[in-house]
């Protein structure tokens, strides 16, 4: 099974590059998440608010149109304790732009062109989880 | 409107993918983080499928001059690292692994995440609105 998860995962891999290669051959843009949310968030980037509106509505729509095709129920598998889930969405916000990125606009996007940023800033956040993993869940068992 | 129409092509992909590798489920996330623990190396796995087309698209962009719509590509950013680059993606990096949450993920799973995939979206606007003022005071700290 864990076999199976490895191939889905190449193959979900290839479509989310192929889907930053759209959007950097067709619209000239770099596909990263937090950049596209963050500039209509703090209104930086309304000059070009339609194509991060099309790029948004189709990342919700998208999958949603797909969990038909699931036999079983799709699930986020994420914590009922909303206080870490807010803790998380304050950290996940204020870091991804104050780094100018977050796992798709410095990890894939950066890593591909030998973004000495974006291979940096991947380091910083891998290791960053990892400690969280060890401290919340393995030292204080909270997660 | 060609713009627009490739801009929810690549969304539409992204998402797709994200499902279909497993990114939407944090326990995946947390699992590959998780070194000291029951270890899921799906992730590498993603990243590196992600990588290899992206990887392919630069080179032509070397090849090309505009993007289709006209647009030119993006320069090659300042390779200067700076302090808010290391201290902001220490801060996502832990962020992602309290709840296995980035924010493409986050998004696409809106649908289904329930209360508390919005709770974090909500959580992760306030903290990019947050991020200026912040920036602000950490360079005024820096400057000293």
């Amino acid at each position: 099974m864990i076999e199976m998860d490895w191939i889905w995962g190449l193959v979900g891999g290839l479509m989310i590059g192929t889907a930053a290669a759209i959007f950097l051959l067709g619209n000239g843009r770099i596909m990263g998440a937090s950049g596209i949310i963050g500039g209509l968030v703090d209104r930086s980037g309304l000059s070009n608010w339609q194509e991060r509106a099309a790029f948004l509505a189709a990342l919700v729509v998208v999958p949603a149109l797909m969990l038909p095709l699931y036999n079983v129920e799709v699930t986020t598998n994420i914590t009922d304790n909303l206080v870490l889930v807010v803790a998380a969405g304050l950290l996940v916000g204020i870091g991804t732009r104050l780094a100018n990125g977050c796992t798709s606009g410095h990890g894939v996007c950066g890593i591909s062109r030998f973004s000495l940023r974006g291979m940096v800033s991947t380091v910083f956040y891998l290791l960053a989880g990892g400690i969280a993993m060890v401290l919340f869940r393995h030292v204080l068992g909270v997660i | 409107m060609l713009r627009t129409i490739l801009a929810a092509a690549s969304g539409g992909l992204f998402g797709a993918g994200l499902l279909v590798s497993g990114m939407t489920d944090t326990t995946k996330v947390q699992g590959w983080l998780d070194v000291f623990g029951a270890w899921d190396p799906t992730l590498a796995f993603v990243l590196g499928g992600a990588i290899l087309p992206m990887a392919l698209a630069w080179h032509l962009t070397t090849r090309r001059a505009k993007a289709i719509v006209g647009t030119p590509f993006p320069a090659r950013p300042d390779p200067k690292l700076g302090h808010n680059l290391v201290i902001g993606s220490v801060l996502f990096g832990a962020g992602w692994g309290l709840v296995g949450l980035c924010p493409g993920p986050a998004i696409a799973s809106l649908s289904w995440g329930g209360t508390g995939g919005i709770v974090f979206i909500l959580a992760m606007v306030a903290g990019m609105l947050a991020a200026n003022p912040i920036r602000a005071r950490i360079d005024q700290a820096a400057a000293i």
